[in-house]
């Protein structure tokens, strides 16, 4: 379970996080909508780890994410996280990006971490580009890759922060399927996005962010079927 | 027909003199990498910290490396060291070599992009691994022109150390200028060797960025 308690954060003098409360339970879907600067992308990198708070409190599964004697390497180890622009390594082959953090982390044999890699790549479509480097992939298959590489730590979180936004719009497709897949093998899973339909069919929740806090918060029918506050509704129209 | 006084013997006098050349470029390759890769890291990665550092360094770099031989020279005798020209030409080629070293090493080190950093420690990799896995390999493949650079710079700066009474390459072939007075043979065929030297250098480095590049 990720609990958020009135986390802010603040870049300089920019306060860009004034307060959030969520709570994701396992199993469960959440996705965050909102404008850019709403927060909704730092949050991510806050919850696990990567960028710190000012205030506030961000519990994993009980664990406190930004207190000190917190073993924040362990930590990520349950949160895997996708980024928007894929972040492929590019002196290693697809391969070997997924083999990477099994190795050196958690310690597996070469073997080991080879079976893992190819199971995962396979599962997102990828068992034809093994030993093919980065460059040479799509933009699309450079995400999938990216979320084979977060699901071979076997994480019990993924965290996407737009994971299509830098996408050719022909190749969001894909990389939406593979999310959606996640989520019905049971994936508590945190999307910031803004695909509103997408977020609409796999979300329980949804929640829309507006100047650093939670404006309005429900299931996708009543977030984005029927917004109460005028900003939400605005904000769908403006996407839509 | 050409009547020339060069002989075989003075040919292997110059090959001699490359030897010393090679020998002397390496040392200083060695030393200089070793240490230009600890502080160029330092220097990219604790800006702040390391400035003192940057401050030194730019000594070596600035002041004109003939002067840098005479003076260490003779700052030997001063502080009593008992070294031979040899080890004095190797520690200051070294810290000459360090000094340009950890500027290109830090220039690697901070062309890798931050969002590829954060990602892998996102999937749990420590700060060392970070360091060791994705930051080094992808600052070696930046860095690695500009220090193939140096080594041809440096393997023709090796030439100055005659100041202080080595005899390398081009030593000895102003040795044999003045016994057989045909500079213009004699620094024909000493830079012939200089340039087959450098050439060796250039292309296995090549080979090597090859390999890189075809991954990228």
């Amino acid at each position: 379970m990720i609990e958020i308690d009135n986390v802010h954060k603040s870049f300089g003098e920019l306060e860009v996080i004034k307060g959030v409360s969520l709570s994701v339970n396992k199993g469960e879907v959440v996705s965050i909508i909102g404008g850019s600067g709403s927060g909704k992308s730092t949050l991510l990198m806050c919850i696990n780890g990567l960028e710190s708070i000012k205030s506030g409190s961000i519990r994993v599964d009980g664990t406190e994410v930004h207190a000190r004697d917190t073993d924040i390497n362990k930590l990520r180890q349950k949160i895997g996280i996708v980024f928007q622009q894929w972040n492929a390594f590019p002196h290693l082959t697809v391969l070997e990006n997924v083999m990477l953090a099994p190795r050196t982390v958690l310690g597996k044999s070469k073997a080991e971490a080879e079976a893992l890699a190819v199971k995962q790549l396979t599962h997102v479509g990828l068992a034809d580009k093994l030993k093919v480097f980065p460059g040479k992939l799509s933009g699309g298959q450079q995400q999938r890759m990216a979320i084979a590489r977060a699901l071979a730590m076997s994480p019990d979180y993924m965290l996407f922060d737009e994971a299509t936004s830098a996408l050719d719009p022909q190749l969001v497709g894909e990389v939406l399927d593979t999310m959606r897949m996640l989520a019905e093998d049971g994936m508590t899973m945190i999307l910031v996005t803004h695909e509103i339909r997408f977020a609409r069919d796999v979300s329980d929740r949804v929640a829309f962010f507006r100047n650093g806090l939670v404006h309005e918060i429900g299931t996708p029918d009543q977030v984005i079927g029927n917004p109460q506050r005028a900003e939400t509704a605005d904000f769908l129209k403006s996407v839509s | 027909m050409m009547i020339t006084s060069f002989t075989w013997n003075d040919l292997l006098f110059m090959l001699d003199g490359a030897k010393v050349t090679i020998l002397l470029t390496l040392a200083a390759m060695l030393i200089g990498t070793l240490a230009g890769v600890v502080f160029g890291l330092l220097r990219a990665l604790l800006p702040v910290l390391s400035l003192p550092l940057a401050w030194v360094l730019d000594v070596f770099r600035s002041v004109p490396l003939l002067i840098q031989f005479v003076l260490f020279n003779s700052l030997k005798s001063i502080m009593g060291l008992n070294w031979s020209a040899f080890t004095v030409a190797c520690v200051v080629l070294g810290i000459y070599v360090s000094a340009y070293c950890s500027e290109i090493v830090r220039s690697g080190v901070l062309s890798v992009p931050p969002n590829l950093r954060r990602a892998s420690r996102s999937l749990g990799l420590s700060y060392w691994k970070d360091l060791r896995h994705i930051v080094l390999p992808m600052a070696m493949r930046v860095a690695f022109p500009g220090w193939l650079n140096l080594v041809l710079s440096v393997m023709k700066d090796t030439s100055l150390v005659m100041w202080i009474g080595i005899v390398e390459l081009l030593r000895a072939s102003q040795t044999i200028v003045t016994r057989i007075q045909e500079p213009l043979l004699v620094l024909c065929i000493a830079g012939l060797i200089y340039y087959v030297m450098s050439l060796v250098v250039a292309r296995l480095g090549a080979r090597l960025e090859t390999r890189w590049q075809e991954n990228d």
